[in-house]
């Protein structure tokens, strides 16, 4: 089939971008998304353009690299799949379909369509982790952890850090992101000790970054390609709010 | 080398809970939540005390009447109103404050999509911003027009029941109104469920029932104040 | 040009730190043996980690932990994405929380055994022992592993495994460890015992009077040529499985930081192990840029089959019970569909040879669960391999419930990497290699759920505290950039990039790629012959002469750049590829994952040579001449066995 591309260029993170357009023709139906923006690249060095610049590793949906706004939405139409793995057999002959980068301001953007997303790194370091130095760990089996709660830790944990919650926000919030780690962490035994410095200190770096608040749209669980529930929100919140009062 | 080294964040200052509270997109929120709660309580009790206008000018009045003796000898004449009042004025501002700050920030935060596409969660955020200011200019002509009396033609003194009628006698009274409660609704009806979620009760298995309750609230209010202007138009209420 | 497959014959190599004594006492003894840094001179050590996965992240947090300072290295955007994460299956560990007469000495004993007998015994026992700590280091961090009712660990059975010692994070394994080292790698961050360096590349070696002091990156951003400088430099940057382009390796897995090191001296071991998984996804066209690995427990279930007939175009349902042949029951009765990898994986290709082969390009089998469901029901099928069965259905559009899955085998994993000794140090004094950038504990084969064991094990427990040993006489002589060795890594860097970029010719990096991708599969991959691979090494000569002819790098390298980023590891993947089909060449037994043609058994199954090949074949950077030096294995405690699945 033959589609109609509307793609961000952009060259770096001081400079102006604009959309452009491309055609490409010949894409086949079982291509996945990235394979039919390689052949269009194959082209575009053959030709002596810039191939258009783009995040990917995996291409399994499990990394968290990829990261494509299509046709205004975060990995594209296909509900719970990474760009990676959305194939061209959901889209038809003539289509035209629009490319663009993550948008929050939290994450400039690097060239074209790569982002710039360490900002949840440095939520991480402060906070999403549980200090258990090499070595100092007692058996595992020490501390068991109710089946409700390993499962509660599991699904929250299945975040892949991609940012895809972040440019869904119209507020360009990272609650779902922050809450998914603190939730899981929060869930466990082992997390307890550092349960409200976790929060505090993670919600703190989430401000500072500059994502916006929340509005509790939804629409960061809707284009979560891992299920992460808008419920993990409340639990931050909650979380959030006993540590304050704690604190006082 | 832009990238690699992460900056270092400054230690925060200070940890006090309120200054804390303030400072954080969460804390902000759990105000907005709670002078938002204030509020519905307070309109719940309106409601139902607008509601008497349908027993009549007498009962209505003295209900007016008892509002203001309410406390005594306590608290001075009018005092319960007052403190109801500086409660509500320090909910007030201090959700619109919240809410205009993270709205600016919001806005800032967000570099808008260039596709132009709307989106759904755009459509939560726009009512929810748009109703706050079309309530904000409400809550203040209305406040102008029933109990200052400023703006309302025909208003007497002390006949509050007459003052109702009086404004809902005329065609602009009716569609602010009206108006101005359809945005309350939609704002209670997110409003609602987000705050359950923002004083973090909401889970799996209780949204299932907090979504829906949040509807019906917002629908009893919504019903409750639009049956005064309906009376009115009706002639019901006279 | 030297002739096809020459090579030199160098002296053996030693592993000198291997201690002696009973093997259950040794990995004590060498830590009570190594010397010792004293804490107060930890600050002033420093220690580049090159790579983020389950190795080098567990690695920089233990090293940070321990005072010393860390300077971290990954490609991508965030050390949290390396490769690791991809793994789905399990970790092994001997716990024997089940009872169920799993103890270190038998999980050492199925490693030995399941690697063909071409791994060390004392490091393969280490492994066993370390493994029980991985599972409390990571349950102690938050990994979620899967759970019972009771809230205890659950296991399960994994690759043929006689016990259940296989630890699971449903199928996120990978991600769930790799997750908990990033977070003790970013608590360290937060400390500021590790300086992080993501969307940066190693490009280069630096060695000072032959000791490894530092490396040459780019910044991928901005293009700058950056140098960095330590005490001891540590490579975990994966393996090299993408030397055949399609793979079932994240796009970016390279050799670059491994191969740069071969390049200044250090040996490279075994490069010809590869192996190869039986359950991937097929490919569909010339288009596909990846393979997609799925879960080997779908053969627990899964019947393997494929038409009887060569050339039958019908449709699978439209195929009688009788016109089918599945052929691993037939072949494997003992077994069936449950073989081991090597083994599942050739007989799809022999199948696929006579013309059998399904889908486009006649490039796959069947994997048919029609009888699971008529037996178990769909709704246990799905209960089992429900997400499995999602995901294939995304990448093909076929739903696995009413058509048989299609699966055909793919490089998945590399045994082979740079040689290093008991202490994980290469031949290189301070340059460490560490997780699958080693040549490690698999032997010729790897069984599964071990190399995320191997992994943590190298990083959390083994060279933290083996590393000692070697800093305990630093710090080194403090370098700048103006030092003559420095100075030549970094135009060495510098003259590839401007290379590359000058051909300007008319044939892009990934069409290189793939043609090199497609000579290794055909010739380096499942079976190998004396003339096919002398064949390959010829293909591989031309195409790397054309590749630095024709290849096409648009941009300039002070800028982010993906396609010269791509062409500098397609130039490292030429020089590997040649060099793995010499060691496939000189190997002429059949051993583990690999089978050599000319080296079979009367039916047909792989026949290993110990009286000729019980070494590790360590291969010194020559220039012209590959130098061969060998490492003689010896077997006190698993007494080598013929392989048999019949
Ligand atoms: C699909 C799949 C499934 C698997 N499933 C299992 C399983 O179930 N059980 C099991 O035990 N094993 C499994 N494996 C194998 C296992 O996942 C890997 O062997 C292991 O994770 C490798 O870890 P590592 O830390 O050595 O390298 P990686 O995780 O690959 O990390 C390499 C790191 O090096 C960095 N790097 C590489 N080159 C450079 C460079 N030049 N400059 C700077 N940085 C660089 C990368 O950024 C990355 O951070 C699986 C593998 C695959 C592909
Ligand atoms: C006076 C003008 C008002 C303005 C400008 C305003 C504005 C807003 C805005 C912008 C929000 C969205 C906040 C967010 O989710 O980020 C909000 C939420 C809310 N508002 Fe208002 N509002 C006003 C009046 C009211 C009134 C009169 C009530 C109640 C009767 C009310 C109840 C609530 C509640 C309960 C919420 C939810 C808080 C939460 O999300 O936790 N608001 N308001
Ligand atoms: S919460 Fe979902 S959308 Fe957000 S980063 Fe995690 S996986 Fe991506
Ligand atoms: S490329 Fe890894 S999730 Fe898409």
């Amino acid at each position: 089939m033959r589609l109609n591309l509307r793609i961000w260029r952009q060259a770096g993170i001081a400079h102006k971008g604009e959309m452009v357009e491309y055609r490409v023709d010949d894409v086949s139906p079982d291509m996945s998304f990235l394979e039919m923006l390689d052949v269009l690249n194959e082209r575009l060095t053959l030709a002596g353009e810039d191939p258009i610049a783009f995040d990917h590793d995996c291409r399994e949906g499990i990394c968290g690299m990829c990261s494509l706004t299509i046709d205004g939405e975060p990995h594209g139409p296909q509900r719970s799949t990474t760009t990676c793995q959305l194939h061209m057999r959901h889209y038809r002959d003539g289509d035209t379909i629009t490319v663009e980068p993550w948008r929050a301001k939290a994450f400039p953007v690097v060239k074209d369509l790569v982002v710039d997303r360490s900002a949840f790194d440095d939520i991480i370091a402060s906070g999403g982790y549980i200090s258990a130095p090499t070595g100092s760990a007692p058996d595992a089996h020490a501390t068991p952890v109710a089946k409700a709660d390993a499962d509660a830790a599991f699904e929250n944990a299945a975040c892949i850090g991609c940012g895809a919650c972040v440019a869904a926000c119209p507020n360009g919030s990272a609650m779902l992101f922050t809450a998914a780690k603190v939730v899981h962490l929060n869930a466990l035994p082992q997390g307890q000790p550092e349960r409200r410095d976790r929060v505090l200190n993670m919600v703190d770096t989430m401000d500072d970054a500059g994502f916006g608040g929340c509005t509790l749209t939804g629409e960061c669980a809707t284009a979560c390609p891992k299920g992460i529930p808008l419920e993990s929100i409340s639990t931050l919140n909650r979380e959030y709010l006993k540590a304050s009062l704690k604190r006082a | 080398m832009a990238l690699d080294t992460r900056t270092k964040r400054p230690a925060k200052t200070s940890r006090a809970v309120p200054a804390a509270l303030w400072r954080s997109t969460i804390g902000k929120k759990v105000i907005m939540s709670i002078t938002g709660l204030i509020m519905i309580g307070y309109l719940v009790a309106h409601m139902a005390g607008n509601i008497k206008v349908f027993s009549g000018e007498e009962k209505f009045n003295s209900y007016a009447h008892w509002l203001r003796t309410f406390g005594e000898p306590v608290l001075p004449y009018e005092g319960f109103l007052w403190l109801m009042r500086v409660l509500l004025l320090v909910a007030v501002v201090a959700h619109i404050v919240s809410a205009v700050q993270l709205t600016r920030r919001a806005v800032k935060d967000r570099p808008r999509s260039r596709t132009g596409k709307p989106r759904g969660g755009g459509y939560v955020t726009f009512t929810m911003r748009s109703g706050g200011v079309i309530l904000f200019l409400f809550i203040i002509w209305h406040i102008l027009d029933l109990t200052t009396l400023t703006v309302n033609e025909r208003a007497e003194v002390g006949n509050p029941y007459g003052n109702l009628v009086a404004t809902f006698d005329t065609w602009y009274g009716n569609v602010i109104y009206i108006a101005a409660l359809l945005a309350l609704g939609y704002h209670l009806k997110h409003g609602i469920w987000a705050a359950a979620q923002t004083l973090g009760v909401g889970t799996t298995t209780r949204n299932r029932v907090f979504r829906p309750a949040a509807v019906l609230v917002a629908l009893v209010i919504t019903v409750g104040f639009v049956a005064v202007p309906i009376g009115v138009m009706t002639g019901v209420v006279s | 040009m030297t002739d096809i497959g020459e090579y030199v014959l160098g002296e053996p190599v030693v592993d000198q730190k291997a201690p002696d004594g009973p093997i259950a006492e040794r990995w004590s003894r060498r830590r009570f043996e190594a010397k010792l840094v004293n804490p107060a001179n930890k600050r002033k050590l420093s220690v580049i980690v090159v790579g983020t996965g389950l190795a080098g992240g567990s690695a920089a947090a233990t090293l940070g932990e321990l005072g010393y300072r860390v300077k971290s290295f990954c490609y991508q955007d965030s050390p949290r994405r390396a490769h690791s994460i991809a793994a789905q299956g399990g970790i092994n560990a001997a716990k024997n929380y089940r009872n169920d007469g799993d103890s270190v000495h038998r999980l050492f004993y199925d490693t030995v055994k399941g690697g063909d007998f071409r791994a060390r015994e004392s490091n393969v026992h280490r492994l066993a022992e370390v493994s029980v700590e991985i599972i409390d280091q990571c349950v102690a961090q938050g990994v979620p592993f899967a759970r019972e009712y009771g809230g205890l660990l659950d296991t399960r059975s994994f690759g043929g495994a006689q016990v259940s010692r296989t630890f699971y994070a449903r199928g996120q394994t990978g991600q769930q460890l790799l997750l908990g080292a990033y977070q003790a790698l970013e608590r360290q961050i937060a400390a500021g015992t590790i300086e992080m360096h993501d969307r940066h590349e190693m490009l280069e070696l630096i060695v000072v009077d032959g000791r490894a002091r530092g490396i040459v990156a780019r910044d991928l951003v901005s293009g700058e040529i950056f140098t960095e400088y330590a005490d001891a430099v540590v490579l975990a940057s994966g393996g090299y499985g993408n030397v055949f382009f399609l793979s079932t390796n994240a796009k970016g897995c390279n050799v670059t930081a491994t191969w740069r090191a071969h390049r200044k001296g250090a040996l490279f071991a075994n490069p010809c192990y590869t192996q190869i998984h039986p359950t991937c996804i097929p490919v569909s066209g010339d288009h596909q840029s990846k393979l997609t690995l799925m879960s080997e427990s779908l053969r627990n279930d899964g019947r393997v089959w494929v038409p009887k007939e060569a050339g039958d175009s019908r449709a699978p349902g439209d195929i009688p019970e009788a016109e089918r042949d599945y052929y691993l029951e037939r072949i494997y009765p003992a077994f069936g569909n449950l073989v081991p990898r090597d083994i599942a994986s050739r007989a799809a290709k022999n199948v696929c040879d006579e013309g059998r082969g399904v889908g486009p390009g006649g490039l796959g089998v069947y994997l048919d669960f029609s009888d699971a469901i008529d037996r178990l029901g769909r709704a246990a099928v799905e209960a089992k391999y429900g997400n499995l069965f999602e995901m294939y259905e995304r990448i093909t559009g076929e739903n696995p419930y009413e058509t048989p899955m299609r699966i055909y085998p793919a490089v998945h994993y590399t045994m082979g990497g740079l040689w290093v000794d008991y202490d994980l140090q290469s031949n290189l004094p301070g340059l460490f290699v560490i997780g699958e950038a080693n040549f490690s504990d698999h032997g010729a084969n790897r069984l599964g759920a071990s190399a995320l064991m191997q992994g943590l094990a190298d990083g959390y427990f083994v060279l933290p505290n083996t590393i000692g040993d070697y800093l305990a006489a630093g710090p080194f002589e403090t370098l700048t950039d103006a030092h003559p060795e420095v100075r030549k890594a970094r135009e060495s860097v510098t003259d590839r990039i401007e290379r590359l970029l000058a051909v300007n010719g008319d044939r892009t990096v990934d069409s290189f790629h793939r043609e090199l991708g497609h000579i290794m599969w055909e010739y380096c991959g499942m079976e190998r012959s004396d003339e096919g691979l002398r064949k390959a090494i010829g293909l591989i000569r031309d195409l790397r002469e054309e590749f630095w002819r024709r290849v096409k790098v648009p941009g300039t390298g002070a800028q982010f750049n993906q396609s010269l980023e791509r062409a500098g590891r397609v130039a490292d993947f030429f020089e590997l590829a040649e060099l793995m089909c010499v060691d496939a060449l000189h190997r002429t037994e059949s051993c583990g994952g690999h089978f050599r043609a000319e080296s079979q058994t009367d039916d047909g199954e792989a026949k290993r040579d110990d009286e000729a090949f019980s070494y590790v074949a360590a291969w010194e950077y020559g220039g012209e001449l590959p130098v061969l030096h060998r490492e003689e294995l010896n077997f006190e405690y698993v007494k080598p066995t013929q392989r048999s699945y019949k």
